[in-house]
């Protein structure tokens, strides 16, 4: 079949800006299967597949297509699925200009194809049409204690129990799904599409205990002594980091951990909520992330009328996905460029704006980005009533605290080597526990690799 | 999971709880708290455990209602349950090595202070316990206290019962009297420990202060009960919650913790509306 030699991908039809900005719905509205077809017709099928090295988790990209192309959109599901634990998940939320699209013959000259919007057209139509679930798979008699049902955990999770083993996820809070559930608000991840996945997961026989504090109630040790012939640590991100500048624990200041749980997992936007949220008019959220255009978008929803990203390198530097900037900015964030917060200005305890100092760039740093610098004699003032720091976080120290024997980096992230596999035998860990804040798809990468690792350690046991 | 196995009223405010919860039963320690929510849609509430049985499985709870997420909670029956109850959180209060401790609790605090007490009773360590309260109708768990106690001081605001005045009364006396104590180790209102500390500070005596301050995950993640302790940030969930009362920084603890006041009456307004309907 001939490529379709369209020079744009497809446009993903969205809410309208002005809508969007008032609701929590989804923002962008998936291709109906016409327009999938189409343009998966775009590929063109050639020889080297870019695209598949440019994936954390290998999806098989070019037979995706070719099934979609020919309108046989189970099959592609089932193509994914093979590679993939979560993907209504990452074909929303994968940074894809960076991994697969970032490869993509078709784009250099054009756009390259959309390959994340077909993988979600896929999960989508999989989990709308109820294709056929392959039957449970055949348990061997080995147990597994998967810890954190964040990315990692659930793609751990979900390929030992497909290899037959009796897996339990133990999660601290009282719902399933990590950073899916409490992080990224409903209009970018329906929790719908989390709850499905973890439906999923149970059907394949994984076990969820939930309030369930593992460095806590149980520790890593107890786990192992209790039957448990390995432990998969996918724990997550820590503490959210704060700047140490004056005014930081004023009424108003808020880590981007605290503001998103609030409104995402406690669902503080919905009348019957009993949770509380902060609600201001003039809202700095301090960062360049995902994370921080989540806060961002969702101070917007949540009524601010000012709503800034203040960001101390500039606009090429930004480390969120393009298309998260994109929806911000039409949605109406105002950034703030090569600026740095010095001090959060108080009255009678609670924020009433950020001082800051403007930079300039210099040479890149060791992430490739150039790092910015004072401008001396520079600086204005941000009038807001609410401040968000989105900085990311250091290690969580529970589990290390209480694991005698778990090596962990001077910087407290735990240790473990390209399988998986840490200092303590029958102990893996994966995701942002051991890389620090990273991505879905990382995690859920790292959550697959250390599945594989643990499946041939527990098989050479049997032999 | 998490049934109602007891509810008493102690006060007209306060209620004593006791949960199903293995889990948290078999490894809580006097210090620690749990989170839960009530309900589906409920608030997660961190509340510190005021006694567990292992062999039963039970957890203590004792709290006051002050808000729409405690006022849930206290509609709930012997027999219904709570819709999550995670624990144990937090680190335990440090008893070893203790041979003489005065325990300093304050209203509902008390119910936190008791455990303390009792644990340090179990292990031979001398007890004095001051406690204090607004008036005589909010006076909890006395006999409990005196029962695992060397000796009890009790006070109210108002003179209505035990002697009027505030804690730091008694324990500034006994301080002043030679008293030499290990610890002091105060549980209370935000106001009350900072006094406490004040009064501690120059007999150069340890002092703890026990902070509950506003948390949702309480396993380290959110960052809202940080506090400044010595001048350093500290998370109250997974450094503490207990700190040394000399160090902490009671005035922005006590700022913080009406963070979310303005936005807290909006929800009970509602909530109260809710069982308006439903009466």
């Amino acid at each position: 079949m001939m490529a379709n030699m369209q020079a744009q991908k497809h446009p993903m039809p969205v809410q309208p800006p002005s809508v969007r900005r008032n609701n929590f719905s989804e923002v962008a509205l998936g291709y109906d299967a016409e327009t999938a077809v189409s343009e998966a017709q775009r590929c063109l099928h050639c020889k080297n597949r870019p695209c598949v090295d440019g994936c954390p988790v290998g999806i098989d990209i070019p037979a995706f297509l070719a099934d979609l192309a020919e309108g046989k959109f189970e099959e592609a599901y089932r193509v994914i699925a093979k590679s993939s634990s979560l993907p209504a998940v990452c074909g929303r939320v994968c940074p894809q200009e960076r991994q697969c699209e970032k490869f993509c013959t078709r784009g250099k000259k054009g756009e390259p194809v959309a390959i994340g919007r077909l993988e979600r057209f896929a999960a989508d139509r999989h989990m709308e049409q109820g294709g056929e679930e392959p039957p449970p798979p055949e348990r061997n008699g080995h147990r597994v204690a998967v810890v954190g049902s964040g990315p990692a955990g659930l793609a751990c999770a979900g390929d030992l129990a497909k290899a037959g083993y009796d897996v339990t996820v133990f999660e601290a809070l009282h719902l399933a799904g990590g950073v899916l559930v409490y992080g990224i608000p409903e209009f970018r991840l329906p929790k719908e599409i989390v709850r499905r996945e973890t439906e999923g997961l149970k059907r394949l026989g994984v076990t969820f205990a939930t309030d369930a504090v593992i460095g806590r109630a149980l520790t890593v040790e107890e786990l192992l002594r209790d039957g448990f012939e390995a432990v998969f640590l996918g724990t997550g991100a820590g503490l959210p980091r704060f700047m140490g500048i004056k005014g930081e624990n004023a009424n108003g200041v808020l880590s981007a951990n605290e503001y998103l749980t609030r409104t995402n997992l406690m669902k503080a936007y919905e009348t019957d909520s009993e949770t509380p949220v902060w609600r201001a008019k003039r809202v700095a959220v301090v960062g360049g992330g995902n994370v921080a255009m989540d806060a961002a978008r969702c101070a917007l929803r949540l009524g601010a009328e000012h709503v800034y990203i203040v960001y101390r390198r500039g606009r090429e530097e930004l480390p969120a996905r393009k298309e998260e900037v994109e929806h911000a900015e039409e949605e109406g964030v105002e950034f703030k460029f090569l600026a740095n917060p010095v001090e959060i200005l108080t009255k009678d305890g609670c924020v009433a704006g950020l001082k800051c100092t403007e930079m300039e760039l210099g040479e890149p740093d060791a992430s490739g980005r150039r790092s910015p610098r004072e401008k001396p004699n520079s600086g204005f003032e941000l009038a807001a009533e609410c401040v968000i720091m989105a900085l990311g976080t250091s290690p969580n120290p529970l589990i290390e605290r209480t694991t005698a024997g778990l090596a962990v980096s001077p910087r407290g992230q735990i240790v473990a080597d390209e399988r998986g596999r840490t200092s303590m035998k029958g102990v893996y860990a994966g995701g942002d526990a051991v890389t620090g804040s990273a991505t879905v798809i990382l995690a859920m990468g790292a959550g697959k690799t250390a599945a594989k690792a643990i499946d041939e350690d527990l098989r050479g046991k049997d032999r | 999971m998490y049934e109602i196995l007891r509810k008493e009223s102690l006060n007209d405010w306060v209620t004593r709880m006791e949960i199903a919860a293995p889990l948290v039963a078999r490894k809580a320690l006097a210090g620690q708290f749990v989170i839960l929510r009530a309900d589906e849609c409920g608030e997660r509430i961190p509340l510190t455990i005021a006694g567990c049985d292992a062999e039963t499985g039970g957890v203590e709870i004792i709290f006051q209602v002050v808000g729409g997420a405690t006022m849930a909670l206290n509609e709930k029956k012997v027999g219904e349950r709570l819709a999550d109850f995670a624990g144990p959180l937090g680190n335990p209060t440090e008893v070893e090595g203790l041979k003489k401790v005065a325990v300093v609790g304050g209203g509902v605090g008390c119910a936190i202070a008791l455990p303390v007490a009792r644990r340090l009773h179990a292990l031979g360590c001398s007890v004095t316990s001051i406690v204090g309260f607004r008036t005589r109708a909010l006076v909890i768990l006395e006999e409990e206290f005196r029962s695992v106690s060397d000796r009890l001081y009790l006070t109210s605001d108002d003179g209505s019962y035990g002697e009027r005045g505030n804690v730091c009364a008694p324990l500034t006396r006994l301080l002043e009297g030679g008293e030499r104590f290990d610890e002091v180790i105060t549980i209370g209102p935000l106001v009350m420990m900072k006094f406490v500390a004040q009064a501690t500070k120059p007999y150069a005596v340890k002092t703890v202060a026990s902070m509950n301050p506003l948390m949702i995950d309480g396993t380290g993640m959110c960052g809202c009960c940080r506090l400044t302790v010595g001048g350093e940030m500290k998370f109250a969930c997974v450094d503490g919650p207990d700190f040394d009362a000399h160090l902490v920084d009671f005035d922005e603890a006590i700022l913080r913790s009406k963070a979310y006041a303005p936005f807290e009456s909006e929800a009970r307004e509602r909530h109260c509306n809710l069982y308006k309907g439903v009466r």
